[in-house]
């Protein structure tokens, strides 16, 4: 399952909001990306000793992890999300920053008193938070768009990721609480750390330049 | 029909038995022959008595009452039975006593990860015997049951159990701190390792040594770097390497061996040298082991020991996969 020692580093790439940042920070690093700058429909793209597979941010700890990617890039909340996969964190890589918050309508007070229900995609992120401050809630999964849940009585609040914060204005929703702030990571198989060092430690020492 | 089993478990059918049985007799036959005796220990154990191994991660998940209200447990390893075993009916022994095993363990298991709850571990105990020489004689042995199982790329990385909380020790922290640090350092997270080392007040110089020691890799020439931060801990983590350096030098097959300062095994028991095994074939470690000195006078006998554990189906997963890339090379 792994790509091996030999052969290109594969290099796990997240599509969506992280996507032109991640660009960006690779070409900075002396990585070849104008392939993935096209309207390619491929997912994998070979550069000059790198191979890149593109994926989404949420899939990233799930290939590093197995080997199928020796590297990776991916946003903090993802792998917060996902703490039980065991990939090593090389590097805070600072774009892509936004907000892990607790989220209530505004006006309301339904936040604080009694078991709370909250809707998140976060679910873990969201219960190790409640649970450290010691509060009981009652949490909703939900896979889309978050806000709209208290909007219909769905929970009281929610627990989601703000960049700007617009998308909670236009819902008349309003931050009560930050939970985390996350940034994007460069995380690395802890099997290709071993066995091909080199190769990754040289990326990461590129990368932090190029972030820095 | 279909009759369903439990996530984590799994039928193995004639021709994948066919290998596993010749993995498993070309591994016993590399024990056997460096002097390590196959013993086999009963898949369930009195609760209190695994407890003594004092694993932390690795406690027994599968517990019960059997018929006279005792709480038995499923071994989720075979060091601590096999500590139990020496301390029970070789007491009065003269060591070292050395003993292999290729045996079915139990944890427990994330769902949908497809991890296992029911696993083959092979591997060997040394008992008795000291630290430098132990330690030597145990990697030799795993470079011979690499070698029998035909992983010629397979690769033993080298660390020290104690080095972290001597170093944080040296850096004055209160045990509260160095659990947080350490907990970072076990899960690789340098950016969250860099944050806890500043919020218990580590300079910036020192934050900086120990994130260099934790990526810290590769051939004899690390163990100069380690010493050349200047931390005691390092230096001293460097020199026992160094020692177990000299000590494979004057033998063959060396050229399997990684040194690691960023090495940790979840284990509580270990102290001193540690290792683990990589294959590039396989995403995960093939098996680990180490020191763990402690370990016996849990069991009221004072005696040290090193040891590995090999899961067996990722060896055979790794044999395939090698063999594959040799047919594929030529």
């Amino acid at each position: 399952m792994s790509a091996g020692t030999e052969g290109p580093l594969r290099l796990a790439v997240p599509r969506g909001a992280l996507f032109g940042e991640t660009l960006d920070v690779l070409d900075a690093a002396g990585v070849d990306t104008s392939e993935l700058r096209g309207d390619s429909r491929s997912l994998i793209f070979e550069t000059a000793g790198m191979t890149l597979v593109t994926m989404r941010p949420s899939d990233v700890p799930t290939y590093v992890e197995a080997g199928a990617a020796d590297v990776g890039i991916t946003g903090k909340d993802v792998l917060l999300e996902q703490s039980d996969r065991p990939v090593y964190e090389l590097l805070d890589l600072g774009y892509g920053r936004c907000r892990m918050v607790l989220a209530g309508r505004k006006g309301s007070d339904r936040l604080g008193e009694g078991t709370m229900r909250i809707a998140t995609k976060y679910p873990r992120i969201a219960e190790s938070h409640f649970e450290s401050t010691g509060r009981q809630v009652e949490l909703i999964e939900v896979k889309g768009s978050v806000e709209l849940a208290p909007l219909v009585g769905l929970g009281d609040g929610i627990v989601d990721l703000v960049a700007t914060g617009r998308t909670l204005e236009e819902n008349e929703l309003e931050v009560r609480e930050e939970i985390v702030e996350c940034t994007a990571r460069f995380v690395a198989n802890r099997v290709a750390h071993k066995l091909r060092a080199a190769e990754i430690d040289e990326l990461t020492a590129k990368l932090r330049e190029a972030s820095g | 029909m279909i009759h369903p089993i439990p996530p984590g478990t799994r039928d193995v059918l004639p021709e994948e038995m066919r290998e596993l049985r010749a993995l498993k007799a070309a591994l016993i036959e590399v024990f056997e022959a460096k002097g390590y005796g196959e013993v086999a220990t009963p898949a369930l154990e009195y609760d209190k008595v695994l407890n003594r191994g004092g694993g932390r991660s690795d406690h027994a998940a599968y517990r019960f009452f059997d018929e006279g209200g005792e709480l038995l447990a499923l071994r989720s390893e075979m060091t601590v039975p096999i500590a139990r075993l020496v301390a029970t009916r070789y007491a009065q022994a003269e060591p070292p006593h050395r003993f292999c095993y290729v045996a079915g363990a139990y944890r427990a298991v994330s769902p949908q990860r497809g991890e296992m709850r029911e696993f083959l571990q092979a591997g060997v105990e040394l008992i008795g015997a000291s630290a430098a020489d132990g330690t030597v004689e145990v990697i030799a042995v795993l470079e011979a049951a690499l070698d029998a199982a035909g992983l010629g790329s397979a690769v033993i990385g080298l660390g020290d159990a104690d080095l972290y909380r001597d170093l944080l020790g040296e850096y004055g922290l209160d045990e509260e701190a160095r659990e947080g640090v350490l907990e970072r350092l076990a899960a690789h997270d340098l950016v969250g390792l860099e944050t806890e080392l500043g919020e218990a007040g580590v300079g910036a110089e020192r934050i900086a040594t120990c994130l260099a020691l934790s990526q810290l890799r590769g051939g004899a020439e690390v163990l100069e770097q380690a010493r050349g931060y200047g931390a005691g801990a390092a230096t001293r983590a460097a020199d026992r390497l160094d020692d177990v350096s000299r000590a494979l030098g004057s033998r063959t097959g060396d050229h399997r061996v990684q040194f690691d300062f960023g090495l940790m095994r979840d284990l509580s028991y270990y102290n001193g040298a540690i290792l683990e095994v990589y294959d590039p074939a396989v995403g995960h470690a093939l098996g680990g082991g180490g020191r763990y000195d402690g370990l016996m006078k849990r069991f009221g006998l004072d005696l040290s020991a090193a040891g590995f554990a090999l899961y067996l189906e990722r060896v055979h997963t790794a044999q395939i996969e090698e063999r594959r890339r040799g047919e594929e090379g030529r």
